[in-house]
């Protein structure tokens, strides 16, 4: 009995719930969706294509969350990222249309960076203000007109191409996480970002540059939300204000849900691709189902906040 | 003593816009001599261990180290001289493991590549709190799961690791128990051993006199004056630090 209870102990339930959570929910829809086509391979191929933009803001959002900051802004730089982009490919070539989606990300991720580390405004209410602002950039820049995406290099690399027989954004996908994981956990600006997020007097006075990480943690997030951007724009071939306009609460909760704290130190760029999946798989369960969009948008509600209060339950010991 | 001092304080001075936090400090502190810095709260001992430590600069006076004038813009380059502080609240990442802890600021990387070291931070922290006598579960533990003694133990050990020649101790053992403050206390005197120069501030006037060479009372920023531990006794440091007779 003590050993089951030691082993019980040492079992962090917070950083396992996303897996529990995933499998419960994918069993679920394939029990009663079975014969609408949820367990196709293309319906779960869809799932991750459709995640995929996501998933990258969730990244950069692990690293945000745990320097013991926030971002809400990221949705907003997709859409003007994703206009910027599209406008200097009409102009003039691919390749300057990539360096102007995720030049403008870096560019509004420093401002807030810099926002928050230098004059020591509190990031919620910096990337509260910017959210709003680059909402309204978005409209007015094409006057809310849709901008088509036509290059097909561009459409392929970042849409629906595919290599070695696996979709583009497939790639994108999991190359991100992948090199998201390793910074994170293997690196010195990953630990720095820790502890920053942890103790940031004892970063401090350890030498750790802590303006520096808050800085360069916003501007990740924006690099994120830059390319996430030119994900949407490949991938439907246009660019439009409202792109990634609903995904900052799918965001929130999928890095939540997937095992990183609100308030720093500790997070899992695994966990957050994991929970942007049991997210993306929730919206097409729920649509297969025929919920209405009110009914879906309530249904998601509640269950994105008993999956969060389950995995923030055990730390507040 | 003839040794040259290791830290030399001269005629220090520190204001905070109009207030004077701490007026004409001096003081030299010799290798492996543990001096105690006593004093009523707002006396000036923080401020003063702030200063040494880089955080803070002194608005007039000389800091020396072996001789050499030194002037720090901030902690990092107190650390580099080998200076390293135990802060009351101890500065630790409680969500971190205890060897990420001992190597904050500083992890080690692998040869030739940008990623953390972590065995040999392990084996490396391992032996550290083996050699200080710090009974952790692990160098893997996460120092949340520690007790105060055992946290303290390892803001010590961190300190005692990279302190080449100062240490500087701010109320080490006001948050621990009896059993605690022994072990804390049996650290600090093997430091002295190890030749490494102590500062200490201390709420504990018995602690004071169990470990401290010499003892130098603070009174609303005015050094009051340095009495030797063995010639004195606690009436006369009372009196000094209250300043009534």
């Amino acid at each position: 009995m003590e050993q089951v209870k030691k082993i019980f102990a040492r079992f962090d339930l917070q950083q396992y719930v996303v897996y529990v959570g995933f499998l419960l929910i994918f069993l679920y829809f394939a029990v009663t969706l079975h014969d609408d086509g949820f367990l196709t391979q293309r319906n779960l191929t869809n799932i991750v294509l459709q995640t995929a933009p996501a998933t990258i803001m969730a990244i950069g959002l692990v690293f945000v969350l745990s320097a013991r900051e926030i971002d809400l802004s990221f949705g907003s730089i997709v859409a003007v990222a994703a206009l910027s982009a599209a406008v200097v490919m009409q102009e003039y070539n691919m390749f300057l249309g990539i360096a102007a989606g995720l030049g403008v990300g870096l560019a509004i991720g420093l401002f807030n960076g810099v926002l928050v580390a230098y004059l020591r405004l509190p990031s919620f209410l910096v990337t509260l203000a910017t959210m709003g602002l680059f909402a309204g950039v978005a409209r007015t820049l094409t006057n809310l007109r849709s901008i088509p995406v036509i290059d097909s290099g561009f459409t392929g690399f970042f849409g629906a191409g595919s290599f070695l027989g696996v979709p583009s954004l497939v790639w994108w996908s999991f190359g991100a996480v992948i090199v998201g994981h390793y910074i994170y956990r293997e690196t010195r600006f990953g630990a720095h970002v820790l502890a920053t997020g942890d103790n940031a007097r004892a970063a401090q006075v350890s030498g750790i540059k802590v303006p520096r990480i808050r800085v360069a943690v916003l501007a990740l997030s924006g690099v994120c939300a830059g390319l996430a951007g030119l994900l949407y724009a490949g991938r439907l071939q246009a660019a439009k204000y409202t792109l990634g306009e609903t995904d900052l609460m799918t965001v929130i909760a999928a890095v939540i849900v997937g095992g990183t704290l609100l308030s720093g130190g500790k997070g899992t760029v695994i966990g957050a691709l994991v929970g942007s999946l049991l997210m993306g798989m929730l919206n097409n369960g729920l649509i297969l189902q025929g919920l209405s969009v009110s009914d879906q948008m309530i249904v998601r509600g509640i269950i994105i906040l008993v999956a969060v209060a389950v995995s923030l339950r055990d730390t507040n010991h | 003593m003839e040794t040259q001092p290791l830290l030399e304080l001269s005629h220090i001075r520190k204001q905070f816009g109009g207030v004077v936090a701490v007026e004409d400090f001096s003081l030299d502190l010799h290798p492996g001599e543990i001096v105690a810095l006593v004093g009523d709260n707002g006396a000036g001992k923080s401020t003063l261990i702030k200063m040494i430590s880089g955080v803070y600069q002194p608005t007039d006076g000389a800091i020396r180290l072996s001789g050499e004038t030194v002037s720090f813009t901030d902690a990092s380059e107190a650390r580099a001289r080998g200076i390293e502080v135990v802060y009351q609240d101890l500065a630790l990442a409680d969500q971190q493991p205890v060897y990420m802890n001992l190597f904050l600021g500083r992890e080690k990387l692998m040869k030739g590549l940008p990623l953390l070291d972590r065995r040999s931070m392990v084996k490396e922290a391992q032996q550290l709190v083996e050699d200080l006598d710090v009974r952790i579960p692990s160098a893997k533990a996460t120092i949340r799961d520690l007790s105060g003694g055992q946290r303290q133990g390892i803001a010590i050990a961190r300190a005692t690791h990279w302190a080449k020649q100062l240490i500087l101790l701010d109320e080490p053992t006001a948050a621990l128990g009896v059993a605690e403050t022994a072990k804390v206390e049996k650290q600090i005197a093997a430091l002295k051993e190890r030749n490494v120069a102590i500062l200490i501030i201390s709420h504990s006037l018995d602690q004071v006199f169990r470990l401290s060479d010499r003892i130098c009372v603070l009174r609303r920023g005015q050094q009051i004056g340095i009495r030797e531990t063995a010639k004195t006794d606690k009436n006369e440091i009372v009196a000094m630090i209250t300043g009534v007779n």
